[in-house]
């Protein structure tokens, strides 16, 4: 009983953060966008008075989900009732359920107790991400389609084609990681990156396989379908793609299923190639500088730093790709899927090839 | 696997892969065929198999199925009014039906359910056991099979370039 409460209380919290997480970065994206391209961005519904400038949060986390959520809710002609009515659910319930795999801290020590710190510990754990990642493509593909409009079945074809271009290279990045740290399992393969490459290094996977993190990157990028790579909602193209016939509240749910894309991806880049919980140098029970001397800490306080850590780097990868968004110009889509298929998809399978070959030698 | 949550699977799953045929519209055919498999997926997982129900959701739900609705929503494949012609088709499907079913119920004679219950090892259905598996007892198969995707998709890029 006591097992179901906590894998249970593990799960919502999870759950919980990441719905939070995202509603955060939709902050983030109206006030970042707006320092990086020097404009003031959401100043209104200033509720606690006028500080330097108005931080707009209560604008985007009040004011707008307010509207989103009392719009009225419009099913177009000749459209597909129950798949429109499905589709954001389809896209986005898959997504929800990603993030317990990912390890957000090592053991949390309660009464004697040793609680792992990941909702689900799953054998399979890597490929678990990708198989509810590639079934959240039918939300884009059934938005597209049941709208009965032209601009969304377009933006369908292009997010199911383009997702499952991106999710070759996606898992061909993932196999070069697997291959180094010898498990699938996301919990293993954070401890094994705190050991330390001649003792100094912290052995994280950027430091084995760059070219699969710059891969995962792009792929994963892609995969959430945001600039460069939004070709399946391109605004200039295509009014607003495969969620162009939708409003109030299913349209919010395409666009949080967007932003806790981005989260799974800042989360598995900052597990599989970052380290994790892991903080350098910290071990169960306190710090072990290299240069000697080391510093004792309560189990409690390490617990406390490595789910920081966690989730430091992951809010700092979910501002990364913001900022890629806020930069970069979007590709043409012949220029996506031949950049997919002619270039990352080769590269990926050379990082395989070269990892393997090296594990071969030296191992 | 107990009685009860066989059969709670077992009817939803035959009435859903029933319905693939059944229904005139071919987005909903392709969308139930994505049911099934995922059921199937849910069979799996309790069947110990974790690593075939990961990998049958990747394969086939996430990917195959998803090509398969990129082609119908491309081509605007309408619903089906016209009877399709039947050239002894429905014969043919009689006939291997049947043989399909004593195959079935032959493989059911042979092997009791209490063998195969006893007769797990203890990693059963993890990573390790079925890689393993899968390159040292059943090398030679896996390798033509390995052969075959490669003769595919070479063949698919010639017919493209023509």
């Amino acid at each position: 009983m006591i097992d179901f409460l906590i894998t249970f209380s593990l799960t919502l919290l999870v759950v919980l953060m990441v719905l939070n997480l995202g509603g955060l970065l939709l902050w983030v994206e109206r006030k970042g966008s707006a320092v990086l391209q020097d404009r003031i961005g959401a100043n209104r519904a200033a509720v606690f008075g006028k500080l330097p400038f108005n931080l707009g949060i209560v604008n985007t986390l009040v004011a707008d989900p307010i509207k989103l959520f009392t719009k009225e809710d419009f099913v177009p002609a000749g459209a597909d009732k129950l798949l429109h009515t499905l589709a954001p659910a389809i896209g986005l319930v898959p997504l929800l359920v990603t993030f317990i795999v990912i390890p957000f801290g090592d053991v949390l020590i309660i009464g004697g107790r040793e609680i792992s710190l990941q909702a689900a510990n799953l054998n399979i754990g890597i490929l678990y991400v990708l198989a509810m990642v590639s079934l959240s493509v039918y939300g884009v593909v059934l938005g597209g389609w049941a709208s009965n409009n032209r601009w969304a079945l377009l933006g369908g074809i292009r997010g199911s084609a383009q997702m499952i271009s991106y999710e070759i290279p996606l898992g061909l990045a993932l196999i070069g990681v697997v291959l180094t740290f010898g498990s699938l399992d996301l919990q293993e393969i954070t401890r094994a990156q705190g050991a330390l490459i001649g003792g100094w290094i912290p052995a994280w996977g950027i430091v084995y396989q760059p070219v699969a993190f710059l891969i995962f990157l792009a792929a994963g990028i892609a995969e959430s379908k945001r600039i460069p790579f939004d070709l399946p909602e391109a605004e200039s193209e295509l009014i607003a793609g495969y969620f162009t016939e939708y409003s109030g509240a299913k349209q919010a749910m395409f666009m949080l299923g967007d932003f806790v894309e981005a989260i799974i991806v800042a989360g598995l880049i900052t597990t599989l190639f970052f380290g994790g919980w892991q903080v350098p140098f910290l071990l169960r029970d306190g710090f072990h500088f290299p240069w000697g001397g080391s510093l004792a800490l309560p189990s409690l306080l390490v617990t406390l730093l490595q789910v920081g850590s966690f989730t430091l780097k992951v809010l700092f990868f979910c501002w990364l790709q913001i900022m890629i968004r806020w930069t970069l110009p979007r590709f043409r889509y012949d220029q996506l899927i031949s950049l997919g298929w002619k270039i990352i998809l080769p590269l990926a399978l050379a990082n395989v090839m070269l990892t393997a070959l090296i594990i071969l030698l030296f191992e | 696997m107990d009685f009860v949550t066989f059969f709670a699977l077992a009817i939803p799953l035959v009435v859903i892969a029933i319905m693939v045929i059944a229904h005139p519209s071919p987005v909903y055919s392709a969308l139930f065929l994505v049911l099934t498999l995922f059921l199937l997926a849910v069979y799996f997982l309790f069947l110990d198999a974790h690593v075939v129900a990961a990998l049958q959701i990747i394969v086939y739900a996430g990917a195959i199925m998803v090509l398969f609705l990129f082609v119908i929503m491309l081509l605007n494949l309408q619903s089906d009014t016209q009877p399709t012609p039947r050239h002894g088709l429905g014969r043919a499907a009689i006939i291997g039906g049947v043989i399909l079913v004593a195959e079935l119920g032959l493989l059911l004679q042979r092997s009791s359910s209490e063998q195969a219950e006893s007769s797990l090892p203890e990693n059963f259905g993890t990573v390790e056991a079925l890689g393993s598996q899968l390159f040292t007892t059943y090398l030679l198969p896996f390798e033509i099979t390995g052969i075959l995707l490669l003769v595919a998709v070479v063949g698919a890029v010639v017919l493209a370039k023509r």
